[in-house]
């Protein structure tokens, strides 16, 4: 009986595919990913694509600069839609910086190895997420010298913030979840300091280098406090990434404004951010092993697992437009029911049809184990995830917004060129920094890769 | 005349993770306190043979999260009860569910800040000098090699005796480590 039950082993085999490609030694792992740093030449692609980055960041120099000298009236927002372009890119990205967060904390308190070879990229990604969503409160203020007035501090004025707003809660939500991850990405940083220190060519880069890794030795003393704070930061980490998106959607579901005032908000808002996070992680981690040939490190048992975590927040993400469309009805409110017939049917229902194709229809594909393995179908999923995504900020602000209490108010939102020179402008931010850290910074965390290699387990005796 | 500079310790290389742990074990075993170990990632079972059991860093960590959200709490209210009370939209001056987020937030903030500083402080990092690196092979620690120190502050410490037993522990060299 050769053929005994072919589609069993089919599955086993798909499970054994391993976290690292078998052969690696201690050494080899350390010399391929810090050669990746080390290594004179830089490839002619890492130019091209700086180049292009950098250019985009030059837009988003030009747009700052042009709102500052002009006001924010350079922006298409206008009442009755008075939040629009800025807070939907601020959620995009904040949400974007998510996913770090949840592979670097969350899937090390779970134990899950696989992440050990993305962690370091995806926490960058983070950070620079964070820092492209922050641009937008602060420059949407108006007067953006003036964005220390969020901060309690002592003052002349003799007057406070005002702490019962979710607006106040957010501050204080994204500069921590801002300080934290750097924290959290230096401390992982601080032993590949030492390597690249060590391995350095250069007197200056030994220097650079040295001073970053602050005399980092590897004695087993360190080792053990250092294992010690970084499971603890993951475990502060892992509530306060919960906390970021959950205190964000309260900016909204706080209001009273139809299709915002709803519980499930916060959990809604979550899912959402992980998954647009996963989406972002493979946008970018398919090419960047594809070019630099990481695929010893990132197997496609990494890109089959992030494709099963976005496919399972993408179904809690369609729960959750299952429900706003139930809650429209059954609050047998007037202005509830409204508004979602005025989404579905009204002046942006393409945007809230295509919203529906790009976050439920197209994440269904994942069910296929062949388009599971397949990167390039992985990569064109999370494309359209990601701009879902960005439509379902849009959907959420301008739709609810646009039709006011009043139809004396009701008005139209278009985003003038200002609003996408901006939103361009914080995509070539995001790239040039991303560029910068993958030549100058060790994209995978070079000491948590041997400590998976089976020889790092200390054999002991039984006798 | 060249005077001999002062030892720090002899320093004995290793191949694998499982021989410097057991020849750690050997080592405190043996009688010797003022011992390190050196390895390019972290091991459990090396702290545990050198007999370094327990940090003081989650008790750091936990009166850092406590203070944090003590401190953070406390601000809102004297802010908004105390200092510049302000009626909004009839709430009490004294809304306590309006200042959790913001509690957690510091909570976290103050316990992370002190994880990463009280760990940095345990370790008394950032320190640019310490005498392994004087040891020409120990560049190596940080990529593929693993070593064992016996420090000479250690009060059974005699060169010659010490070298004597680190050659007994299968080490590939042993060397002197100077200050």
């Amino acid at each position: 009986m050769p053929e005994v039950d072919p589609p069993h082993d089919e599955v086993r085999e798909h499970e054994t595919v391993p976290v690292i490609e078998p052969g690696h030694t201690f050494a080899s792992v350390t010399d391929k990913i810090s050669s990746l740093v080390l290594k004179r030449r830089t490839p002619l692609g890492w130019f091209i694509g700086f180049g292009l980055s950098f250019m985009l960041l030059q837009l988003f120099f030009l747009a700052v600069t042009h709102l500052v000298f002009n006001g924010v009236g350079v922006f298409g927002t206008n009442q009755p839609v008075g939040w629009a372009m800025p807070i939907i890119n601020f959620v995009w990205w904040i949400g974007i910086g998510h996913a770090g967060t949840l592979i670097s904390a969350i899937l090390l308190l779970l134990r899950q190895e696989w992440r050990t070879s993305i962690n370091r990229f995806a926490e960058a990604m983070t950070l620079f997420a964070v820092a492209c969503a922050g641009m937008y409160p602060v420059f949407h203020l108006g007067r953006p010298w003036l964005a220390y007035w969020l901060f309690p501090y002592p003052n002349t004025m003799g007057i406070w913030p005002q702490f019962r707003s979710p607006l106040m809660w957010d501050v204080f939500a994204v500069s921590t979840y801002a300080t934290v991850s750097a924290l959290f990405w230096f401390i992982g940083l601080i032993p590949d300091f030492a390597t690249l220190r060590d391995r350095a060519k250069s007197r200056g880069w030994q220097i650079v280098y040295g001073l970053l890794a602050m005399g980092w030795r590897g004695s087993a003393r360190h080792w053990h406090r250092y294992e010690t704070a970084y499971l603890l930061l993951a475990g502060l980490a892992t509530p306060l990434v919960l906390s970021v998106h959950t205190i964000v959607s309260f900016d909204f579901a706080v209001a009273q404004i139809p299709g915002w005032h709803a519980t499930i908000f916060p959990p809604y808002f979550v899912a959402g951010a992980i998954y647009a996070g996963f989406a972002m992680v493979l946008v970018l981690t398919i090419p960047l092993r594809k070019f630099y040939g990481l695929e010893d490190f990132i197997t496609d048992r990494h890109l089959k697992n992030m494709a099963k975590v976005m496919l399972a927040t993408g179904l809690i993400v369609g729960y959750g437009y299952i429900m706003e469309a139930f809650f429209g009805w059954y609050s047998a409110n007037q202005f509830e029911g409204y508004m979602i017939k005025n989404r579905m049917t009204g002046p942006y229902a393409p945007y809230y049809w295509a919203l529906i194709f790009c976050n439920i229809i197209t994440p269904q594909f994942l069910w296929i184990k062949r388009i599971q393995n397949s990167a390039l179908m992985l990569f064109i999923i999370a494309i359209i995830v990601s701009i879902g995504m960005w439509l379902e900020r849009f959907v959420i602000v301008v739709t609810s917004l646009h039709r006011d209490f009043l139809p004396s108010s009701w008005g139209m939102y278009t985003p003038t060129v200002w609003d996408w020179s901006m939103f361009v402008g914080t995509i070539g931010l995001f790239l040039t920094l991303l560029f910068l850290f993958i030549r100058f910074l060790p994209i995978i965390s070079i000491f948590e890769m041997r400590t998976i290699l089976p020889q790092a387990e200390v054999e002991e005796e039984t006798a | 005349m060249e005077t001999k500079p002062p030892l720090y310790g002899l320093m004995a290389e290793f191949d694998n993770p499982t021989e410097l742990v057991e020849a750690a074990r050997k080592t405190y075993d043996a009688g010797y306190r003022r011992i390190n170990g050196y390895s390019p990632f972290p091991i459990p079972e090396l702290w545990e043979a050198i007999g370094f059991h327990k940090t003081r860093l989650p008790i750091i960590v936990l009166i850092g999260g406590i203070l944090g959200g003590l401190g953070g709490y406390f601000m809102m209210y004297y802010m908004e009860v105390m200092d510049y009370p302000i009626n909004v939209g009839g709430r009490p001056f004294h809304s306590w569910p309006a200042f959790i987020p913001i509690t957690f937030e510091t909570t976290v903030l103050c316990a992370a800040l002190a994880a990463v500083f009280g760990m940095l402080a345990l370790n008394k990092l950032p320190q640019p000098y310490h005498p392994v690196f004087n040891a020409e092979r120990f560049a190596l620690a940080t990529r593929d090699r693993f070593f064992l120190v016996i420090e000479a502050r250690d009060p059974k410490f005699e060169h010659d005796k010490v070298l004597e037993f680190m050659n007994t522990l299968n080490a590939k060299e042993v060397i002197d480590v100077e200050v």
